[in-house]
């Protein structure tokens, strides 16, 4: 496969995001071809998935399965094609957030990887870890109202919002650490300020990827 | 009577013991008659005292809307298209099909997995992704195939609508620009992936060749087979409406001996 394929992963609030729009923003400066993917961001399955969320109809099977269609719409259209062609493509969420969450709404993590046993596993996959005091701090600050998939009200951990919401991304970490070691995720402490963990990130980048091979042909 | 199985992983928070009832699947392309047996089936069985509830493919809230406008506009790749299909399937499933169950229903799906499977077989899907990715679905007490020759298929289809359908005709999978070749070429390629999911799910096929009542004769003395042992003993009721237990009855009902006494045929 000509191009490269690099995913971060993380709690909400691990600031995996924030880390990987600078990573774009790196590549792009240096003028590489460089493509970027948002999980649960296909135009076609927002439709769908967006009443099925609003009227809570959704199951532990229907949840993962709607976000498969998503992540699978995105991968045939846009990922897979820009590997192909020879493209630095970078994911905000992989196909191990679904291993974490689905994992922990009770889908069986046989099924789940079956489900996504078509996607590449990427080249690198960052894995933002910090304590949950931290990433649930900096979620809670900012942002008082919690949806209630994202808080894991489904669940039933508890009636209580920011209660259920501890619970749930409690448990989703625990997912995460024991996918480490299967899918070799790069562990980054999500605790250091971000222009020290951009730095550690771009350096591994470079180290892994021949960074050179994706400058944009100079044109005629 | 035995105990509801999954075909592999159990679907979360899904206790098998608790379904009561019986899940009784029709499969067939369009116009094998399907729907009419169902109807009949349907009628029966409630006269005989059965609570029915119905189950079909795109009818779920979740995405059936979305399938339609992604289906007319034809901007769905094949795997997208199985996924979205499978939403709809499960969510039926856990909604619909499951609590109908749970409360000693009779359930009629109007097709199952199997098409869903069969259809992606035909354009390329992997056979043991598709497998897996349905190995949640419950083993249904009986799958009766109507299998219907293409020519008495093509015809019955176009008397009734006057021309055929795209995706029926298989169209997407250009094997022909002549829609009547496609069809014939497309139900011929469907069903011998019936065929192979026929020998490792084990379903009943059923001659849809013949007239309707006589199709429905047969499927009748097999579901009473099947539940034979599991519901009131109603007689030998043919759809005359006699009984009287023709009421929707409330929750579950119990098991009254025997039933209807037909031999028991062997669990699918």
């Amino acid at each position: 496969m000509p191009g490269k394929l690099i995913a971060v992963e993380g709690l909400d609030g691990s600031g995996k995001s924030t880390q990987i729009h600078l990573v774009h923003e790196w590549l792009t400066g240096l003028g590489y071809r460089v493509s970027f993917s948002e999980w649960n961001s296909s135009e076609l399955v927002k439709a769908a998935t967006k009443k099925g969320k609003k009227r809570q109809l959704l199951t532990p099977t229907t949840f993962s399965l709607v976000h498969a269609t998503d992540f699978t719409d995105r991968y045939e259209r846009q990922i897979l094609p820009m590997l192909k062609a020879g493209y630095l493509v970078l994911c905000d969420r992989y196909i191990f957030t679904s291993f974490a969450r689905d994992a922990v709404r009770g889908c069986d993590p046989v099924w789940l990887r079956n489900l996504y046993s078509f996607a590449r596993v990427p080249d690198i996959t960052f894995y933002f870890h910090a304590p949950l005091e931290v990433t649930l701090g900096r979620i809670l600050a900012g942002r008082p109202r919690l949806k209630f998939f994202e808080a894991g009200m489904d669940l039933d951990l508890s009636p209580d919002l920011t209660e259920s919401f501890r619970i749930f991304q409690g448990r989703v970490m625990e997912q995460y650490l024991k996918m480490v070691e299967e899918f070799r995720l790069t562990v980054m402490d999500a605790t250091r300020t971000i222009p020290e963990q951009q730095h550690r990130v771009r350096e591994i980048i470079s180290e892994r990827i021949d960074l050179p091979r994706f400058r944009t042909r100079a044109r005629a | 009577m035995t105990t509801k199985q999954f075909f592999g992983a159990p679907l979360p928070g899904v206790d098998p013991a608790e379904l009561k009832g019986s899940l009784i699947v029709i499969e067939g392309p369009d116009s094998s008659g399907r729907s009419t047996q169902i109807g009949l089936l349907s009628q029966w069985l409630e006269q005989n005292g059965y609570a029915v509830a119905g189950a079909g493919l795109k009818r779920s809230t979740l995405v059936a809307p979305v399938l339609e406008k992604a289906q007319k506009g034809n901007v769905l790749s094949p795997r997208t298209m199985s996924l979205f299909y499978a939403s709809d399937f499960y969510d039926q499933l856990e909604n619909r099909i499951v609590p109908a169950l749970r409360a000693g229903y009779v359930v009629l799906a109007d097709r199952y997995i199997f098409t869903l499977m069969a259809r992606d077989m035909v354009r390329g899907a992997d056979e043991a992704w598709l497998r897996s990715l349905y190995s949640m679905a419950l083993v249904p007490d009986a799958v009766y195939h109507l299998v219907v020759s293409t020519g008495n298929l093509a015809e019955r289809i176009l008397r009734a609508r006057g021309s055929l359908d795209y995706w029926e005709s298989g169209m997407d999978l250009g094997l022909s620009r002549d829609w009547y070749e496609s069809f014939v070429r497309y139900q011929r390629r469907l069903r011998a992936a019936f065929k192979r999911l026929e020998d490792s799910y084990g379903f009943e096929r059923i001659n849809g060749n013949r007239s309707i009542p006589v199709v429905n004769r047969d499927l009748k003395s097999r579901v009473q087979a099947v539940l034979s042992g599991k519901g009131p003993a109603g007689g030998d009721n043919h759809g005359n409406g006699e009984t009287g237990g023709g009421r929707k009855p409330e929750g579950e009902r119990k098991p009254e001996g025997d039933g209807l006494g037909a031999e028991k045929r062997a669990e699918a």
